[in-house]
């Protein structure tokens, strides 16, 4: 049975695993063939550098990236709190509207505020490009913002801040030194999905960007819409690479902190 | 703390503008004409892609049932192993989603290709080419490969909270393989079961990329129909807003379903 799992772990691994693979090893193909190994290149790497519209659109996705991540962030964070003293019912409402972006498909939601900058622009000065990509990234990263941090108010005991007001502290104070410290996990999760979602989408952005502005994922879809260039395959094994990176540092760091507080669980 | 309802205000308004009135704004184009007159005409219209639709949702339903039946064993070993092996398995499980999934399907579109690795090995041994790209097994390929991690992942978690002990229970008083299998695990995950088929099926069922460069221009999706009212050449956002409406409305057909198999009130995301 042992050998039988294993046998399946392999197998699916496999799955996983090849099509990245080959994607990789043909990065360093000398000739464009998609099937014969003819030569070791770094030549399509060395394109892939001097391509002015990757490099361009890179900046571009880091910049709205950032920007959405810490907009997203402090409109969540804010709607959090709030929405947390509510009462019941207009929570209830809230948290359903907000769980729309998350629960349609990407394409409605796309397609849903491509109809309003349609109406926007056609009424004041906007233009689709790096205002609506802005809008719609925040949009959409939002409601994960806040779903992030809604669990934490749930985990805290309500009377805490009570007892800090009874011990004196201002209502500010309390807030700072008492809900700041407990939801901050949430706060700090929902920026870091944030800015992978922002960085990651292609659906919204490609209803929403118009031909001015563009993120890496649209030139990637009109690069893979042309004639197939090797430039692709460097780009992939490019990002392979930074995402097992990131992920490795990720690991490392969460596995020392559970060491540290004494809960060690496994990585 | 009644005060710090305030805080909420600068959302509720973002909610407002950018998900409410743009949802709001789906139904009017859907329900009204050029001129602004109620019309159910372009919803009526949406008859005539029956065809699209019944292949949307019979190639998502594939894929979701693939995956379901790829990702159920693979999440029940995950579950078992050792606990600190478990966190760096799921870590490489889930590590390709981190990836563009425009160049996850990019690498399939060049590994199918007629020019491709798989035709070029099947040469070698005197057989094909065989036509891969621009089937619709190649889309349902596609859809798999792009969303398996979705089912892995919540099935992995409520398997995890499965008991070894209870497993142990069933075999001891005398339950085969099978038994304990259909009598005790998958009972305790349909949890996890449901919220994976919804998170397959949502995003298998609306997809235009996966169609269009693993399908060719035989495949459309109901997604491809969509985006061609919006930025293709059959521009009529009436028509692609009426779309979208239906499909809306089979997802939430879909969502009440599950969530009828579904416990409690478990949040499907």
């Amino acid at each position: 049975m042992k050998k039988l799992a294993n046998l399946y772990l392999v197998l699916v691994m496999l799955f996983l695993y090849v099509p990245i693979f080959v994607l990789i090893v043909f990065s360093f193909n000398e000739s464009k063939s998609r099937s014969v190994f003819s030569g070791f290149t770094l030549d399509w790497y060395v394109r892939l550098f001097n391509n002015d519209i990757i490099i361009s659109s890179l900046i571009n996705t880091i910049i709205i990236a950032i920007l959405t991540s810490v907009i997203s962030t402090i409109l969540g964070t804010l709607a959090a709190i709030g929405i947390n003293s509510m009462r019941k019912l207009p929570k209830a409402v809230i948290m359903n509207i907000t769980n729309m972006p998350i629960i349609n498909p990407e394409i409605v939601t796309g397609v849903s505020l491509m109809l309003l900058f349609v109406f926007f622009a056609a009424r004041m000065h906007l233009e689709f490009g790096f205002v609506t990509l802005l809008l719609a990234h925040i949009t959409f990263d939002v409601p994960y913002v806040i779903l992030n941090i809604m669990p934490k108010f749930k985990q805290m005991d309500p009377h805490l801040c009570e007892a800090a007001q009874d011990l004196g502290c201002s209502p500010f104070q309390a807030f700072k030194k008492v809900v700041l410290p407990e939801i901050m996990p949430g706060i700090v999760s929902g920026f870091l999905i944030a800015f992978t979602y922002s960085l990651d989408d292609f659906v919204i952005s490609y209803f929403t960007s118009g031909s001015t502005s563009q993120t890496l994922p649209i030139t990637i879809y009109s690069m893979t819409r042309r004639k197939i260039s090797p430039e692709i395959n460097a780009l992939s094994t490019l990002i392979f690479l930074v995402v097992v990176i990131v992920l490795i540092v990720k690991n490392i760091i969460e596995t020392r902190a559970a060491k540290k507080n004494g809960t060690y669980k496994g990585a | 703390m009644k005060q710090m309802k305030i805080f909420a205000a600068p959302y509720l308004v973002w909610m407002v503008v950018f998900i409410l009135v743009p949802l709001l704004m789906v139904g009017y184009f859907a329900l009204t004409n050029d001129e602004g007159q109620l019309t159910i005409q372009y919803v009526s219209d949406v008859g005539q892609y029956a065809n699209i639709f019944v292949r949307s949702i019979w190639l998502a339903l594939i894929a979701t049932v693939i995956c379901l039946v790829m990702a159920y064993p693979l999440a029940f070993i995950l579950s078992r192993m050792d606990k600190h092996k478990q966190g760096t398995m799921l870590l490489i499980v889930m590590l390709p989603m981190w990836m563009n999934f425009l160049l996850r399907t990019y690498a399939w579109m060049t590994l199918l290709g007629n020019n491709g690795i798989i035709n070029y090995l099947f040469s070698l041994v005197g057989m094909g080419p065989f036509k891969l790209i621009n089937t619709s097994g190649a889309v349902v390929l596609g859809m798999v490969y792009n969303y398996l991690p979705f089912m892995i992942l919540p099935l992995y978690s409520v398997m995890v909270k499965i008991d070894k002990s209870v497993i142990e229970a069933a075999t001891d008083l005398g339950c085969n393989f099978w038994n304990t299998l259909f009598r005790v695990i998958v009972p305790l995950s349909v949890p996890g079961i449901t919220s994976g088929i919804t998170m397959v099926f949502v995003p298998a069922i609306s997809t235009f990329i996966i169609s269009r460069m693993l399908g060719g221009g035989s495949n459309l999706l109901i997604g491809d129909l969509i985006e061609m009212q919006f930025l293709g050449n059959a521009y009529n956002p009436h028509l692609g807003a009426a779309i979208s409406l239906v499909l809306m409305v089979i997802i939430l057909l879909i969502m009440t379903v599950m969530n009828q198999f579904s416990p409690d009130d478990q949040v499907l995301i």
